[in-house]
């Protein structure tokens, strides 16, 4: 066990882990953020994205003695004052089935828009395409990045 | 699944109401089976009683709704279209409605099931009933009031108006509406005067979803709540034999490792414990081994560091050995005749020609996004168990039987679902952590690794599907189709669906062999492969008899009466309505160059649906490029719900049917991931454009309908673009063999 001091949503936090905890362990359970999933553990699924800076990663495999001093962002810090507008757009579009993936879904579109502000469709597909929805609610993800991305020009 | 029973009922036997203590009307109702004489709703709203009645709408003092229901949702959004229902027949403002999921402190549910496409179906009456009848009471009450005849008085949006221009809101009168007698009478709107059903409403839950909320059941936590995760065997057929947990308990985070096993074998032993009457009822008589932690990640590792001896108990069994059982089901005489109509042998020895085809599909995991969960916390008093299951009633009592504990200690609280597929309809999660939390006597969460998720599986089971059919003087005059499946047959009215009643001669029957691997429902049991099958075998069809695949399907169809058989419950004229719209709106037939269509219609759960999938080919495999659905749900509550659901169902389709693979060999399952075992992602998808069939019948079910047609429209596609005819699933294994093969 050793501690790591981390900037989370802003915030600045201390916890007290073993060294090899994956940081989305240390966020759902240490931190109470729930907002982040699982779904494999093994980076193949998107389900635990999260921010390290403005950096898409997948929290399942990244160990946290790697991330002292890191600046993440969840899903919990992504809403200001309001709904960021990739959330306005996944709202506006009802984009949701069963829920689970949509916060990792969210976190990469987040990211990937603030790399590339207007993208075309294929590479939307490109980018979303690491983010598994067994619900296959894949046709209005699509829409919702792109109605995303028009939102925020 | 698949429970066709009637509804019957009188409203005096489903509607209660009382007055709350805090102020305001309470309706109690129950819109399956009738309420009990005695029944009564509560006055105080945190009492409320799921046993009596399995919804409750409250209208508080300022007019505002909410509706408690406690209806599972995984995914497939009941818990915004069935409040819809009741609120467009109470006619107020949907904005002014809100929906709670009812608390489950109860053990006597009755059809809290999400499964079988069935809760809007079996809703239907019973939600726009309810509404009317809260209706009624309200406008009865604001007549006393102005002392005028209650049918002088007309209600909408929330307001009561009468004659001489006077208004009330629901609130001002709610109160007085429920010291009332239940009305007996009540009209229902015209489906032409709905202002809610019909129109776009955003899932509910959407806001609580894309802000990342607590919702879900590996998202629920309690104070002092430890971990657990379980060692299970790591083949079928195997049986825990020693372990060593010391390298285990010796890690900081590790509070105990135990075992698990001998409650479960008890209740499996119960002379009185009969499998068919459990079909939920997933047990495994082998001890586990069960790490308890303070951390999710401390089990994770406590789990890794145990040595565990197993032993073979039963048969090791592969993959190739389960093929070969199938083929000597279906090469066999010992099969069970489930449809038969005229006589298929004579049609066979007169025809000009015949056609025979076998068909195979694999196991298939559910691959729920969110990994099999459970909380519980098992005390003298009470055993609560949280978490998302499809059948909490059968946990229940399960639990009550493991535990030897009275039903009423019992208590089922649950979370929303990260997809349910059919998997949460088994509860061996729940009977593993109920006695986890009864050994430690502390709050427990239990929970999977993906890893686990696909090794403890309830899979989909193997099918193989032969079918021939006969032909004379260009006519299909015999159809017959045999079913070779693991574990178990298709279930309820399937062997009567299309082609069943179209084909004067014709045969259904089915074999199985018995497995040791757990099998169960899985999104649109049996017919998620036979459509594929059967949809496929129409399109060779149609070419031997030199005509188009869609002519044949209506050419077929036009045999069948409506109504005639009981037993048939598809409709000639919807499903051939639902073709000609998707016939129709693809374009079917006319499409540019490079791009090759396939086509398929399929009946199930109640819902036509009609789909065809437009591919072109890319280095000789198939590029998925669009969908173009129709579909006959009858009245479509919530639109771009429903859309969604058809959206995702036929994704689903493509997807498994494409890429959807899972093979056993020494009776282990030989893929437990996600980087080996190939689920759909985006970049494989295509643009799905759903189009409804207008009428004004009751709604049918919409999660599961969409996908069995996929992979057999799929399929055909293929075959028009290259002439290979698809038998088995997945796709891509044999597509990427031929590659080189492939016309391009
Ligand atoms: S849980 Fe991290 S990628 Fe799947
Ligand atoms: S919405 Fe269910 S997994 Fe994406």
């Amino acid at each position: 066990m050793a501690s790591y001091n981390l900037k989370i949503n802003g915030k600045a936090v201390s916890v007290t882990v073993d060294e090899d905890t994956p940081l989305l362990w240390v966020l759902r359970d240490e931190l109470n953020l729930v907002g982040t999933k699982f779904g494999c553990g093994i980076a193949q699924c998107g389900a635990c994205t999260v921010h390290l800076d403005d950096t898409a990663v997948r929290s399942c495999s990244i160990p946290i003695a790697s991330l002292d001093g890191a600046n993440i962002t969840t899903i919990e810090g992504l809403a200001k004052d309001k709904l960021h507008p990739v959330q306005e757009a996944w709202k506006e579009l009802d984009v949701p089935q069963c829920g689970y993936c949509q916060v990792g879904q969210i976190m990469t579109a987040t990211s990937f828009l603030k790399q590339n502000p207007n993208p075309n469709n294929k590479e939307i597909r490109n980018a979303m395409n690491g983010n598994l929805c067994r619900c296959a609610s894949y046709n209005r993800i699509e829409k919702a990045v792109a109605l995303a991305a028009k939102k925020m020009s | 699944m698949g429970n066709q029973n009637k509804l019957t009922f009188s409203r005096r036997n489903f509607l209660r109401t009382s007055a709350l203590a805090s102020g305001g009307l309470l309706i109690g109702f129950n819109f399956l089976t009738s309420c009990s004489e005695t029944a009564t709703p509560p006055v105080d709203i945190s009492k409320l009683n799921f046993k009596d009645f399995n919804a409750f709408i409250k209208i508080a003092e300022n007019g505002y709704v909410t509706i408690f229901s406690p209806n599972p949702e995984i995914g497939q959004g009941v818990k915004t279209s069935m409040p819809m229902i009741i609120a467009e027949e109470l006619d107020v403002p949907w904005k002014h409605v809100s929906v709670e999921q009812g608390v489950l402190d109860t053990n006597n549910f009755t059809r809290q099931v999400a499964g079988g496409s069935q809760s809007i179906r079996f809703g239907w009456d019973a939600l726009r009933q309810t509404g009317a009848t809260a209706k009624q009471m309200l406008i009865n009450a604001a007549a006393i009031k102005w002392n005028v005849e209650p049918a002088s008085c007309s209600a909408s949006q929330g307001i009561i108006k009468n004659a001489n221009g006077d208004e009330l809101g629901y609130g001002n009168v709610v109160n007085e509406a429920a010291h009332l007698e239940v009305p007996e009478n009540v009209t229902l709107k015209e489906s032409k005067d709905y202002k809610i059903i019909g129109k776009d409403a955003l899932n509910v839950d959407v806001e609580k979803i894309i802000t990342g909320e607590s919702l879900f059941g590996l998202d629920y936590k309690v104070d002092g709540m430890l971990y657990a995760s379980v060692l299970r065997p790591p083949a079928f057929g195997q049986i825990l034999e020693s372990y060593d947990s010391s390298e285990a308990k010796a890690l900081p985070g590790v509070v105990d490792v135990i075992t698990i096993g001998e409650q479960a074998r008890n209740y499996l032993n119960q002379d009185s414990f009969d499998p068919s009457a459990h079909w939920s009822v997933q047990l495994s008589k082998t001890d586990k081994v069960v790490v308890i932690g303070k951390t999710t990640w401390d089990v994770i590792k406590g789990k890794k560091a145990l040595k565990a001896i197993w032993k073979d108990d039963s048969l090791i069994e592969s993959t190739e050995m389960h093929n070969d059982e199938l083929v000597k089901i279906l090469d066999g005489k010992n099969l069970d005749t489930r449809r038969e109509d005229g006589n298929i042998k004579k049609a066979f020895a007169e025809a000009d020609k015949v056609l025979e085809r076998t068909y195979e599909s694999p196991f298939l995991p559910h691959n729920c996004m969110e990994p099999m969960n459970f909380f519980a916390d098992v005390t003298n008093e009470r055993v609560h168990l949280v978490g998302p299951i499809q059948t909490p009633e059968a946990a229940a009592k399960v639990v009550a039987s493991l535990l030897n504990r009275n039903l009423e200690d019992i208590h089922v609280n649950m979370t929303r679902m990260g997809g349910g597929f059919g998997r949460r309809l088994y509860g061996d999660f729940v009977y593993e952590v109920a006695e986890i939390s009864n050994k430690i006597k502390k709050p427990v969460k239990l929970i999977s690794t993906r890893e686990d998720d696909m090794s403890l599986g309830v899979y989909r089971p193997a099918i193989s599907y032969r079918i021939a059919a006969s032909i004379k003087d260009k006519k299909v005059t015999g159809y017959h189709l045999k079913e070779a499946a693991i574990n178990s047959n298709m279930y309820g009215l399937i062997p009567h669906f299309f082609p069943a009643g179209a084909i004067k001669n014709y045969k259904v029957e089915s074999g199985n062999y018995q497995s040791n691997i757990t099998t169960g429902a899985w999104r649109a049991p049996y017919t998620n492969f036979l459509a594929f099958a059967e949809q496929s075998f129409f399109d060779e069809l149609a070419d031997l008899l030199e005509t188009n695949p869609v002519q044949l399907r209506l050419d077929l169809l036009k045999n069948v009466k409506d109504g005639e058989d009981p037993n048939i419950q598809y409709s000639a004229k919807r499903m051939t309505d639902a073709i000609k719209l998707a016939v129709e709106k693809s374009n079917w037939g006319n499409t540019k160059e490079g791009i090759h269509q396939g086509f398929s219609a399929y009946y199930s759960h109640n819902t036509h649906v009609a789909e065809v999938v437009d591919i072109t080919l890319q280095n000789g495999l198939p590029v998925v490029e669009k969908v173009t659905v129709a579909v006959d749900c009858g009245i479509v509550v919530n639109p771009t719900g429903a859309k969604n659901q058809i959206e995702g169902g036929v994704i689903d389709g493509i997807g498994h049917a494409m890429y959807g693979d899972f093979t056993f060999k020494n009776g282990k399952p030989q893929d437990v991931n996600f980087n080996t075992y190939r689920l759909i992602r985006m970049k494989e998808t295509p643009v799905v454009n759903t189009y409804f069939v207008e009428n004004d019948l009751s709604p049918t079910g919409l999660g599961e309908p969409g996908l069995p047609p996929a992979g057999g429209a799929l399929a055909n596609a293929i075959k028009a673009a290259t002439g290979q005819i698809m038998t088995k699933q997945p796709f891509v294994k044999y597509l990427i063999k031929h590659k080189t093969g492939l016309k391009v």
